[in-house]
């Protein structure tokens, strides 16, 4: 049960950090295309130092890349907003933004983690993630408030994410049971913080805060959009097609 | 389209040392241009400290002036300590 | 990553003598030029040119390998060659400032690459078909670079060979990636090592082209070489690669696509060297011109790059310029 809860963030980081990768070689300006990237190591290298200890605490012998490349759509237990498509720079950034205003405050909670791994990459990761928010939230606020365009760009991307914020706080069974064991900390307490962020960003950004969104849900139990299986088919790719390979 | 502006970048390796220009890059803004500094220049543990000025924040000397700017100092050999004699029996000075 | 020959360089300049053999007294005392320096404008057109070519060789470099990213078979790989692409990046950000200190700006190097009027290496020229060119070009490509840079940290010119120190010190670990890649697949399966062969057979005689035309018909190498631009010739560094790069293939257990290829003792001034066959420079020629299977289409990504980005740095513009007026929401 324990290695679900550490598999449902490990899934997050890495979906995100992939779909930050899409971007390499492609970004507005030059100086995004070393930022991007910076952001997606940090993600993956957060995924890896997860799946490791999920593995070790599953005891059936995985170890990084079999969790990350020989499990399915089903099995993947990331939260919809990460697997939501780059589309365009405004998008990008407000995922990013989202996900990290919440895992801030998340790392900083469980770097007092009773599980000495979670402690380690808790320490880490939230200095990381507190380095996103700034860079994600300075550009929304001049994507926001910046040309006629870009503030379309920029309301059109919270249209098409906000409904996506809801998942974060919500703590599956195996969730919950990890909070109880203390190893993480309690998604729903998060939100005190997630608020005054993003609310910040966003009076600075002339954006406004939807109300009333219906909040999807269902990546902790699998239940995925169309997507997430186009993502892992290509990543999962060469790794199925030589199964038991080294690489 | 305007051009995106042009900032040189400085960095201190360590407490201790001075900022040292190490490249430049192109931001919209300060505190862009702080985060691509960042971004671009420490990556791999350079540094501690950044400062970022617009490149046409600078004013330099002018190769033309060189001689007139730097010549005449190098006969001034009485600022340096090799000028004067002190015999060796008094010891290092 | 870069090296190739200079394409279309013109070196011609209209100085006095006296001007150009002062300009040449302080080349040949190994001084550095500095931007603001006096320079004769053949010299300045050389760099810019140069520089440029370099910049561009890193950016449009990074789509092959970027073609990767989202494949990677493991994630230490994923790690690792997304790091490697984001230093081209770097890279290319690095050469285009030391270009800029001559007086060009980035964005008209920008604009002269998508309009297809500035050349870059033509080895990206050529597609990334599997898993094993990732760690051929790392090898190959990367190590055919390295032979080329590592006397352009020497270079004459102050700002190039400061941005080529630093690149140099970061690119250490792209061809050690490559070839630990190489060393992993003909350690694995069969079908792994084939792919191995199958990448170097195809990226072999690219990697020699790399180097440019032999000396004998390139024609700007001569001038090149007495401004210090340039240290070594063409051939001279394709001689090093190959020397190098031949036992490498043999450690790996594959073989390099060459029937020609033989130790020959005469070679290097009597030290021995390999003797290769001859390459298909026709077959350079028309990749350069715009013939390559991939031309177009890295062109046309880098394009719809910056079409795309447009309006997201148009906003970053609009923003400091309403923050320089004090007409941001919250101050």
């Amino acid at each position: 049960m324990m290695h679900e809860a550490l598999l449902e963030i490990a899934d997050d980081c890495l979906v995100l950090g992939h779909r930050l990768s899409e971007w390499c070689g492609h970004a507005p300006m030059l100086e995004e295309d070393l930022a991007l990237p910076n952001m997606a190591l940090d993600l993956i290298g957060v995924a890896r130092g997860l799946y490791a200890r999920a593995g070790e605490l599953e005891d059936a012998g995985r170890g990084e890349d079999d969790l990350a490349y020989f499990r399915g759509e089903r099995e993947f237990r990331n939260c919809l907003l990460v697997e939501r498509p780059n589309e365009d720079f405004a998008q990008t950034m407000l995922r990013q933004l989202y996900f990290a205003a919440f895992m801030e405050p998340f790392w900083r909670a469980a770097s007092a983690s009773s599980d000495e791994v979670v402690h380690g990459i808790a320490g880490k990761a939230a200095k990381e993630v507190a380095y996103h928010i700034r860079h994600t939230g300075e550009w929304v606020i001049r994507m926001g408030d910046g040309t006629v365009e870009s503030a379309a760009r920029m309301a059109r991307a919270v249209d098409a994410l906000h409904r996506y914020t809801g998942e974060l706080f919500e703590s599956s069974p195996a969730a919950r049971a990890a909070e109880a064991a203390g190893v993480l900390p309690v998604r729903e307490e998060m939100r005190g913080d997630w608020d005054r962020v993003i609310g910040m960003i966003f009076t600075e950004a002339r954006l406004v805060l939807p109300e009333d969104t219906h909040m999807h849900s269902g990546g902790r139990a699998g239940l995925h959009g169309e997507d997430l299986g186009h993502i892992l088919a290509e990543m999962q790719s060469v790794a199925r097609a030589h199964p038991g390979a080294v690489w | 389209m305007a051009e995106t502006p042009l900032w040189e970048v400085f960095i201190r390796p360590r407490n201790g040392l001075a900022h040292k220009h190490v490249g430049s890059l192109h931001a919209a803004d300060a505190v862009m241009a702080l985060q691509a500094a960042r971004d671009v220049y420490t990556r791999r543990g350079e540094g501690n400290s950044v400062w970022v000025v617009p490149s046409v924040a600078i004013t330099a000397s002018d190769p033309d002036h060189t001689d007139e700017m730097f010549e005449p100092t190098g006969d001034k050999i009485y600022r340096h300590p090799t000028f004067y004699e002190i015999p060796e029996d008094v010891g290092h000075m | 990553m870069y090296s190739q020959g200079l394409i279309g360089a013109d070196g011609r300049t209209g100085e006095t003598e006296t001007f150009l053999a002062a300009f040449q007294a302080r080349i040949d005392a190994e001084e550095k030029i500095e931007p603001k320096d006096a320079m004769p404008e053949g010299y300045r057109r050389t760099l810019v040119r140069q520089i440029g070519q370099h910049a561009h060789s890193e950016i449009v470099g990074m789509l092959p390998e970027g073609n990767w990213v989202t494949r990677a078979p493991s994630l230490r790989r994923k790690a690792a060659l997304l790091a490697k692409v984001q230093d081209e990046g770097g890279h290319g950000l690095y050469l285009y400032s030391a270009a800029e200190t001559l007086g060009v700006t980035r964005d008209g190097m920008t604009e002269e690459l998508l309009a297809g009027k500035a050349k870059y290496s033509s080895i990206f020229n050529y597609p990334t078909l599997t898993w094993a060119d990732i760690g051929t070009i790392g090898w190959l490509v990367d190590g055919a670079a390295i032979m080329n840079q590592i006397p352009l940290c020497r270079c004459s010119f102050g700002p190039y060979a400061r941005a080529m120190i630093r690149i140099c010190k970061e690119e250490s670990f792209h061809q050690r990636q490559g070839y630990e890649i190489m060393l992993t697949l003909c350690r694995g399966t069969r079908a792994q090592k084939a792919m191995a062969q199958d990448a170097l057979d195809r990226w072999w005689w690219p990697s020699l082209m790399m180097f440019g035309p032999h000396d004998a018909e390139s024609s700007h190498t001569e001038q090149s070489m007495a401004w210090k631009i340039k240290r070594f010739s063409n051939d001279e560094l394709r001689q090093k690669f190959i020397d190098a790069t031949v036992p490498q293939a043999e450690y790996l257990g594959l073989k390099v696509p060459d029937p020609a290829m033989r130790w020959d003792e005469a070679l290097n001034g009597g030290k021995g060297g390999y003797r290769h066959g001859p390459i298909d420079w026709d077959e350079f020629w028309r990749v350069v011109k715009g013939e390559g299977v991939m031309n177009r289409d890295r062109i046309a990504a880098r394009k719809k790059a910056w079409d795309d980005g447009a309006w997201v740095r148009e906003a970053a513009l609009a923003h400091a310029a309403k923050r320089a007026t004090g007409k941001v929401a919250a101050e």
